[in-house]
């Protein structure tokens, strides 16, 4: 699974660094940082989180 | 309790709950029949653009689609166009048009629609704020030139306001208390709310009532009870919203303000409800039965609703921290939480004088809520402290550690 951030929708609403912190993170500059690309299959449910829960639609996973 | 055996299940209402239910029901494993009933022609789309980039004319109709993929992998019969009229809980059948469709399973999501004023007036140029057409039909307002006049300085009223002034119009608003949104906030974030817009050319007037809306074949101004009045050529009503629930008067389901729920969601057995019209038991908040209007929620309970009726006597309670956004000017409001404008607040990081703070809430001891200007990141790690219920001294020593 690998997780794509459509940047240009995305508007640092920070939601999915609520749902996944050690996966997502806005810092301090406003921008989202992603901060595991590729994480394991036991991280599926909480990715799937943050893409529902992403008010911007900007998240997605490949595979 | 083992769970219900459901052969046809019915969501009501077109929008992002009704929408998550459906994908939340297939996620999960229900293979049976599964109907969208929507009152509106549109496939679901999402409302926030609305008062936003699509008033803005910055983003397209097309944009809006909640689900860009289509929906030939939910397997769903989209019923779209006409609003479901009744519900009979015992016979098990949900009344839309001329037909009447049988259920075993049952999500309530016909959402909310805008509060009219007393005595509002069906003249040409007075809008509420809802759907695509609503929109659409302000924006051409705003396109000729409109000077615009907004009743109600709430999130969708204040944005509006600051998309017309990003028009280029004028823009005067109304409000009924002494600051904008003075009883979720308290005086002094309603104090920089005023001045964020008034920075920007608003005229804010506030502690006003409005008399009247009047004009001839088209809207000309609004008296306000004071003596004064404002010229326009369109006005916005934003003072609220209502839950859509006229259609289950006489159903069974108790209804208060709202479809009346357990902890997890159950309006009756079979039946949930999710979404604006959704009244439950917070366990996040001392089981504070609350309705909350907001895009967050309609995903969370929408998705939860379905889970809980597949479920059935199993279901698990719906225990959230709402999340709300507003984006105005070059502002991104976050609030997170549960806070009213009485309880003590704390400005933690930041400062309102350049629109970049973060404020903290409490509540019998806890930190309950977050409110910040362009600092997201410090509000969601609050997020996650309200749901952990941490004490608001453990809230104000974070802050302090992390200036």
């Amino acid at each position: 699974m690998k997780i794509v951030v459509d940047f240009d929708k995305c508007k640092s609403n920070a939601v999915c660094m609520a749902v996944a912190p050690d996966i997502f993170e806005v810092r301090d500059d406003n921008f989202l940082y992603v901060l595991q690309e590729e994480p394991g299959e036991e991280r599926r449910g909480d990715v799937e989180e943050a893409i529902r829960t992403c008010p911007t639609g900007a998240i997605s996973v490949e595979g | 309790m083992a769970p219900p055996n459901l052969d046809h299940v019915v969501v009501v209402g077109g929008s992002l709950a009704g929408l998550r239910a459906l994908e939340a029901l297939r996620h999960d494993g229900y293979r049976g029949q599964l109907t969208l009933i929507g009152a509106e022609s549109h496939e679901p789309y999402d409302r926030p653009p609305l008062s936003k980039d699509f008033l803005a004319g910055a983003a397209d109709a097309a944009s809006l689609a909640l689900r860009k993929q289509g929906y030939d992998d939910l397997d769903v019969t989209l019923a779209l166009g006409a609003p479901a009229h009744s519900l009979d809980v015992d016979a098990r059948t949900v009344g839309v048009g001329d037909d009447t469709l049988r259920f075993d399973g049952m999500v309530i999501a016909t959402g909310a629609h805008p509060r009219p004023l007393p005595d509002q007036p069906d003249l040409a140029g007075v809008h509420t704020l809802r759907t695509v057409e609503d929109s659409d039909a302000l924006s051409e307002r705003l396109e000729a030139g409109a000077r615009m006049c907004v009743i109600g300085a709430g999130f969708i009223g204040a944005e509006v306001a600051a998309t017309a002034r990003g028009r280029g119009r004028d823009v005067t608003v109304l409000e009924a208390l002494p600051q904008p949104m003075v009883r979720g906030v308290g005086p002094v974030i309603g104090a920089v709310l005023a001045s964020l817009h008034r920075d920007h050319g608003v005229d804010l007037r506030v502690g006003v009532g409005v008399e009247s809306i009047t004009g001839g074949a088209h809207v000309e101004r609004v008296q306000l009870a004071d003596g004064t009045a404002v010229e326009c050529e369109a006005v916005l009503v934003a003072i609220g919203a209502v839950p859509t629930t006229d259609w289950l008067e006489g159903s069974g389901l108790a209804l208060d303000n709202g479809v009346v729920c357990d902890a997890a969601l159950r309006a009756a057995p079979g039946i949930v409800a999710a979404g604006d019209l959704c009244r439950w038991p917070n366990a996040a908040f001392d089981d504070e039965v609350m309705r909350i209007e907001h895009w967050t929620n309609a995903t969370e309970q929408g998705t939860h609703a379905a889970r809980s009726l597949l479920a059935g006597g199993d279901a698990e309670p719906f225990v959230a921290v709402p999340f709300v956004w507003s984006d105005q000017y070059d502002v991104k409001i976050q609030s997170v939480g549960r806070f009213s404008g009485d309880d003590r607040m704390e400005i933690v990081h930041g400062s309102p004088d350049d629109y970049k703070f973060t404020a903290i809430f409490e509540r019998n001891g806890r930190v309950s809520g977050a409110l910040g200007f362009n600092m997201a990141r410090r509000v969601i790690q609050y997020r996650r402290m309200i749901a952990e219920r941490a004490t608001f001294d453990a809230a104000l020593a974070f802050a302090a550690a992390n200036p």
